[in-house]
């Protein structure tokens, strides 16, 4: 959510506060997820293990043109998302500590971080299921009359399962405001996108369903915030759906477990040419938004945060076993 | 005050007086507005509440149940209507790996009270529309599964659900939306969605089933009557949270049990009921359990070849003389 004054800053769309806010927010994630890997081959993280490095600018940009009231839902690597939105990040350390202080109690873990104060109504795990509870969302803030758009972001691994195509229609033929934002990082786990999709451009699957889209660098948060904020302009306006695909690259694997065997060292080299965070801080620094030594601190105090939130969650507890049984249901049952 | 209804009439007058008290509830699902539903249980309520209200989905039941599990999530009332349970497998992610998990995964922030109706039953429809699936969805923690008998449970199981916190598979049968009962004259008339209940008493055998099924054990039950054998008919209501204990408690009176479903037997609701009545009263039982369920074939569509698939009065009748026969303590050993 970037700050309302007027004021923007040569060259960028927005004014110097939110702009060092979403630096600060990707090297948060950064950080936070170097932190993860660690802690994960040090066996304090278990399960599957999904890394947002490379992508942030997708997460960071696109949050930040949001209102607090318009939901969020996400795929499974969603710690990004989680960060962006100012869940805590102790809280989701230790979820993904499996402890009681997590945002979901430990009962979530790393793939379905949620906050529902924050309209952050989770990540999710079967592949292209949120985008239906999305248009369901969105359903409900257009028969409630709320002004929310609903924000769903999804791989292009996604766009070939059946719900994608249902959501995507059910959104136009009934006029709902939803963003469906779709991550291109090339791979779906470990399968190139041209193996699997008819079509490699994601953004040509919404022409089927009359839905306006555009591709957007994913590399760039400024873009992001940007093409981010017309979608979101064209959702509240009434005008129904919007399509946008963020062209990125995952750095590293698809989970922990990946041994990398799909895709060449050379391949993830020439991309690292275009990772998020430098590209950043040097247009920072080039248009004379802030000093290096600023952006240092920035970075520093990010890695300070990560490391308190090691703590926190590795001094938190494990949840009680005698509450097991609860929220099977949230009526009561009486019967033995 | 009481009045006798169809079934199909105490869904209507469920979903209206809750339609008329709550805004929030909507009903959607294929040809439920412009056509009346496919067995007629939404006609007129298009015309009544209008396309907001009642809307006509595309054929799409992972959408229309994913959409409506949003629905829920953002504050809404939906009743999610699947054609037939058959083409419920279409939205089988959504129900078991999304409405059944959102309280517990997300550690109780927030609920998915997303009522689905669906319809089992079949009448020469063939292998892919005449199947018994209740046990599938009853298998599930987090989902409610209700499938009454009467038109009184079908008003008062509707109405909880449309007031309660919880996702529900409300599964009805195509075969008795006609059939005849009392149903209170209360707008706030509701039902817990949890207990089976004794509808007849009887000493010598218990028949334990649930929707069409239950019809049969009452028809047989009659008959039996006649030759001086009485049947206590349980009506399960309810499959999960499944009430097995009612079960329990009328073996130890009548130490003999028939369980009575339309499904296969192999892996079914029965077997559930069978093994958890062993549990809680093996030394009352004087005789085998004994299961009655479909064939464990594909369903033909050939009259004859049907009717020998399904259970009918006959077969339950059969099961009661089996289990009578079986007596372990009158057996000429």
């Amino acid at each position: 959510m970037a700050s309302t004054k007027k004021s923007r800053t040569k060259g960028f769309p927005l004014e110097k506060d939110d702009l060092l806010d979403m630096y600060r927010q990707m090297c948060l994630i950064r950080e936070f997820e170097e932190a993860c890997a660690q802690q994960y081959s040090m066996g304090k993280i278990a399960g599957f293990l999904h890394l947002y490095i490379g992508e942030e600018a997708i997460a960071v940009g696109s949050i930040k043109a949001m209102e607090e009231r318009d939901h969020v839902l996400t795929h499974y690597r969603d710690h990004g998302y989680a960060l962006a939105l100012g869940l805590d990040t102790g809280e989701v350390m230790a979820e993904l500590f499996g402890k009681e202080t997590g945002v979901t109690g430990g009962r979530g873990g790393s793939m379905h971080l949620a906050d529902a104060s924050k309209n952050f109504w989770g990540g999710y795990a079967i592949v292209s299921g949120h985008l239906l509870l999305t248009v369901g969302l969105a359903y409900a803030s257009k028969y409630l009359d709320e002004d929310r758009v609903a924000v769903c972001y999804f791989g292009d691994g996604a766009t070939n399962a059946g719900a994608f195509h249902e959501a995507m229609n059910m959104a136009a033929v009934w006029n709902l405001p939803v963003i469906f934002m779709c991550e291109n990082n090339l791979y779906g786990m470990g399968t190139a996108v041209e193996h699997v999709s008819a079509v490699q451009e994601m953004a040509k699957k919404a022409l089927a369903y009359d839905m306006p889209a555009m591709q957007v660098d994913g590399q760039n948060v400024t873009e992001m915030y940007e093409k981010t904020k017309e979608a979101l302009d064209h959702c509240r306006s009434g005008k129904g759906p919007y399509f946008i695909e963020a062209l990125t690259y995952r750095f590293r694997g698809h989970s922990m477990a990946d041994p990398e065997q799909y895709r060449e060292r050379e391949e993830i080299d020439q991309y690292r040419a275009y990772d998020p965070i430098p590209l950043f801080r040097d247009r920072l620094i080039e248009e004379k938004v802030a000093k290096e030594d600023e952006l240092e601190k920035i970075q520093k105090a990010a890695r300070e945060e990560v490391e308190a939130a090691v703590k926190f969650a590795d001094e938190s507890k494990d949840p009680d076993l005698d509450t097991l049984g609860d929220f099977v249901y949230a009526d009561p049952i009486t019967i033995k | 005050m009481a009045r006798e209804i169809t079934v199909r009439d105490a869904l209507r007058e469920a979903l209206r007086e809750e339609m008329d008290s709550n805004e929030a509830v909507v009903l959607m699902g294929e040809d439920i507005g412009a056509y009346g539903g496919s067995f007629v249980v939404t006609a007129g309520f298009l015309d009544e509440y209008g396309r907001k209200r009642v809307i006509d989905t595309p054929i799409a039941e992972l959408g229309i149940v994913g959409s409506a599990v949003g629905m829920a999530m953002g504050g809404m009332r939906p009743v999610a209507e699947l054609m037939t349970i058959n083409f419920s497998l279409l939205a089988m992610d959504q129900i078991v790996n999304h409405a059944a998990k959102m309280y517990a995964m997300f550690n109780g922030q927030f609920t998915a009270p997303v009522v689905i109706r669906t319809a089992s039953g079949w009448g020469q429809l063939a292998a892919t529309h005449s199947q018994t699936f209740e046990g599938w969805y009853a298998h599930v923690p987090g989902l409610r599964v209700v499938m009454p008998a009467t038109p009184a449970d079908h008003k008062g199981f509707m109405k909880s659900a449309l007031r309660g916190n919880d996702p529900v598979m409300f599964i009805e049968h195509s075969l008795i939306y006609r059939n005849r009962g009392e149903v209170p004259d209360d707008d706030d008339f509701t039902l817990p969605m949890e207990g089976a209940e004794v509808r007849r008493e009887g000493e010598h055998v218990t028949i334990a089933s649930w929707s069409r099924g239950y019809y049969l054990a009452m028809a047989a039950a009659e008959e039996l009557a006649s030759e001086g054998i009485e049947c206590e008919v349980i009506d399960m209501r309810v499959l999960r949270p499944m009430d097995t204990a009612t079960v329990a408690e009328s073996v130890r009176k009548t130490n003999r049990l028939v369980v009575v479903e339309e499904g296969w037997k192999t892996l079914g609701v029965g077997s559930e009921i069978s093994a958890a009545v062993q549990e809680q009263a093996f030394d009352y039982l004087d005789a085998p359990i004994e299961r009655v369920g479909s064939l464990e074939v594909p369903v033909p569509y050939n009259r004859q070849m049907e009717r020998a698939v399904f259970p009918d009065k006959d077969t339950v009748i059969e099961a009661v003389r089996t289990v009578l026969a079986k007596d372990i303590n009158t057996a000429n050993v």
